[in-house]
């Protein structure tokens, strides 16, 4: 690249990020630490029973005999367990009166653009909106259940729904699944609980938006979707963080349960405080994210656009154990400045005739590091598998680094698997073209890349794809050189 | 007539090695000029000389364009100031349509006149009178910006590119190569079609074969990076004739 792009690429690459503000709000904050009685004290503080609590020593009791492990693409800086406060309650509880929300929540929420008064949302989208540790508002909630369709937090599901809770929750991800399953596992806190009833299409998008706010906290949320047969829901997440010097942790479990004939749909906008140009702060964003299709013939889709987040380790996974089963995967993660992602998927057939599509879309810039890393595994009696995946990096820049980890472990001779992938780069002279056009280079890094991830963008639902669209275009500025 | 193009004395290098070595050439407005010449003599640096291709350092020499110091100008503004290339070899660029490719283009010209962005009817509007004019399709429309094109099919979206934005002097570097005799006339009708009195052509070419298309008013020979020889029409058929062993020979 020329010397002058150089230097366009480095003005914009100290964008601000947009939602880095901090809500002044008061928050009942334990103390940092983690040990036995901080997680009796979560439970208690949640009012939780007492399977749940056992559920979680349980959890915690084997993380003490895990590590972290070591096999991301990752440079991860030691992380002290202990200095960090498991649960972080911004509703100052003493004070509401008749479930009223503090008009700063209501303030932080519509300043990032979630509006949780019913009349001013978006356009057939109900929000649960959770702050640190604790579920803020659930919209639309009751028009859901005349449905049959339960969207609440996680707390709320454990008091009014603890049959369903007990059956599903760690049925897809067991706490021994990995170091981070079983944190989460143990002090987790809100997420979303959805059930979709037999037959049922849910009539709108369900989302959660997920925010940290207070310092030296680390959100940990669960949330744990089940779509009963015949069924449909397509569920929305989104995610941001203030900026802060010091790294906060982010570990999440996401389980999702596909039944006979149902369609989940699984999008995700991850916008976490990425860290300074320098790669100072950020949110650890490790996440564990599975979905059980245990029916014949349902179908689980997973679009991610992932621009946040200093660290990511996350790989959104479908098991396809129901005949005739589809798993999707579609993704696409920009790091630039020192960001570092290994995120990808797994597929793993057990039923027959299954088919499986993963699309990878990785744009790396500045000196950041991006894996895919993917495993497609065919068992032994899972006739008729297909796969097929495309893994693609467009690289930015000459600092940067793009990898791809592709595992295929086939066990069936009549499984059918492509794979495909390229890697590219944003040519001079596409630039030189554009701006010979009148179009600058900024505006033509954003067209080039958002062209480049059209094919995963499509998938997004169209306020989202908007979204995702824009902030692509801002997280690259400043990329190219 | 007014000059719309002077350029004096223009030396330019690329990595290090001069190519064009002191050119002089004034195109006043509502001309058409050919420049032509032997491979390898300077004609593609000229053009990208002119907008501001990176690759190239002027190391001396100035050009006025339009009144104003058009080497002081970005890319971008001299585009947006009217100037256009027809590239010789357009890039393709996966995944943005034509569609998309285009409404930045125009609405980034609007944005520099101190318009506002055009709305999304009267742009498809534009697209839709602009394809007619030059024949291009409209599944062509929809695809990405040049990505699995013919020859023909390439050149013809630098004519549409050029129908949309409007310019007042295009420069047309080698259109006509690698294009057969059908493309090379819709291509050439459509140039024609966009001239106006006031808008002014530089059609670069090795033959002469454009220029029963295109008639130019004056035709110069570019040859070793200096403008050997100037006269009417009729010297480009000289050339055609006679080739350029005897241009070579004489300087």
């Amino acid at each position: 690249m020329g010397k002058k792009s150089n230097n366009i690429f480095k003005k914009i690459a100290n964008k601000a990020y947009e939602f880095g503000f901090i809500t002044n709000i008061k928050t009942d904050i334990i103390e940092s630490g983690l040990n036995e009685e901080v997680i009796r004290l979560i439970s208690k503080k949640k009012n939780e029973p007492e399977w749940l609590l056992e559920f979680r020593l349980q959890a915690y009791r084997y993380w003490l005999t895990q590590k972290m492990p070591t096999w991301p693409h990752l440079n991860i800086p030691p992380i002290d367990y202990q200095a960090i406060s498991y649960y972080a309650d911004p509703l100052k509880k003493k004070e509401k009166k008749n479930n009223e929300i503090d008009p700063e929540l209501m303030k932080t929420f519509e300043k990032l653009g979630i509006p949780l008064e019913e009349r001013l949302a978006l356009s057939g989208t109900a929000v649960d909106a959770v702050m640190d540790s604790v579920s803020v508002k659930t919209t639309f909630k009751e028009e859901l259940k005349e449905k049959g369709i339960i969207f609440c937090s996680m707390s709320e599901a454990v008091q009014e729904y603890p049959d369903l809770v007990r059956k599903y929750l760690g049925s897809v991800v067991n706490y021994r699944d990995n170091f981070f399953a079983a944190l989460n596992s143990a002090v987790f806190s809100d997420g979303s609980f959805v059930y979709i009833p037999k037959g049922v299409r849910c009539p709108m998008e369900l989302s959660t938006y997920f925010r940290i706010n207070a310092a030296n906290t680390g959100q940990f949320e669960r949330t744990l979707i089940v779509a009963d047969d015949n069924s449909y829901v397509s569920y929305l997440e989104g995610c941001t963080a203030p900026m802060r010097d010091e790294n906060q942790l982010h570990a999440a479990i996401v389980e999702i349960i596909v039944c006979d004939n149902a369609e989940v749909k699984y999008s995700t906008v991850q916008n976490w405080y990425p860290g300074d140009a320098e790669g100072k702060g950020g949110v650890y964003n490790f996440v564990t994210k599975r979905g059980d299709c245990r029916g014949r013939n349902s179908k689980l889709s997973w679009t991610q656009v992932e621009t946040g987040s200093a660290i990511t380790w996350k790989y959104p996974s479908c098991v396809l154990r129901g005949d005739n089963s589809q798993g999707e995967f579609y993704s696409v993660a920009l790091t630039n400045n020192y960001q570092q992602a290994d995120t990808g998927t797994k597929m793993i057939h057990l039923g027959k005739n299954c088919s499986s599509t993963i699309i990878s879309k990785g744009i790396s810039a500045g000196h950041s590091q991006n894996s895919y890393r993917g495993l497609v595994r065919v068992s032994k009696n899972a006739d008729g598998a297909r796969n097929y995946s495309q893994c693609d990096s467009l690289l930015l820049g000459s600092k940067c680094g793009a990898h791809t980890f592709p595992y295929m472990d086939i066990h069936n001779n009549s499984a059918v698997i492509e794979h495909e992938a390229t890697t590219s780069k944003i040519s001079e002279d596409q630039l030189f073209y554009c701006n010979q056009r009148g179009i600058g280079t900024e505006e033509a890094i954003g067209l080039i890349v958002n062209g480049y991830a059209k094919e995963v963008l499509n998938k997004l639902p169209m306020e989202f794809a908007i979204e995702a669209q824009k902030l692509l275009s801002v997280s690259l500025e400043g990329a190219v050189g | 007539m007014e000059n719309l193009l002077e350029i004096k004395n223009l030396h330019a290098t690329i990595d290090g090695k001069e190519i064009l070595k002191g050119i002089n050439l004034t195109v006043k407005a509502g001309e058409v000029h050919a420049i032509m010449g032997p491979n390898g003599s300077g004609k593609s640096t000229l053009s990208n000389v002119l907008v501001g291709h990176p690759a190239y350092t002027v190391t001396e020499g100035e050009v006025i364009y339009k009144g104003k110091d058009l080497l002081a100008l970005s890319p971008e503004d001299r585009s947006h100031e009217g100037l256009f290339l027809s590239f010789q070899y357009p890039v393709e660029i996966a995944g943005v349509s034509i569609t998309n490719f285009m409404r930045a283009a125009v609405n980034a010209q609007r944005a520099y006149k101190g318009l506002e962005p055009m709305s999304a009817t009267d742009f498809l509007k534009l697209m839709r009178e602009k394809r007619a004019l030059v024949n291009l399709d409209s599944k062509l429309a929809n695809r990405s910006v040049n990505e699995g094109f013919s020859g023909g099919e390439k050149k013809r979206n630098e004519i549409f590119q050029m129908a949309m934005l409007e310019p007042t002097l295009s420069i047309l570097d080698e259109t006509d190569s690698g294009l057969d005799i059908d493309a090379l006339r819709i291509v050439a009708e459509g140039v024609n079609k966009l001239k106006r009195e006031d808008t002014s052509t530089l059609v670069i070419t090795h033959y002469q074969r454009l220029l029963d298309y295109i008639k130019p008013d004056i035709v110069h020979v570019l040859y070793n990076g200096r403008i050997v020889k100037t006269a009417g029409p009729e010297l480009a058929l000289e050339l055609e004739e006679r080739g350029y062993d005897w241009i070579k020979k004489d300087n």
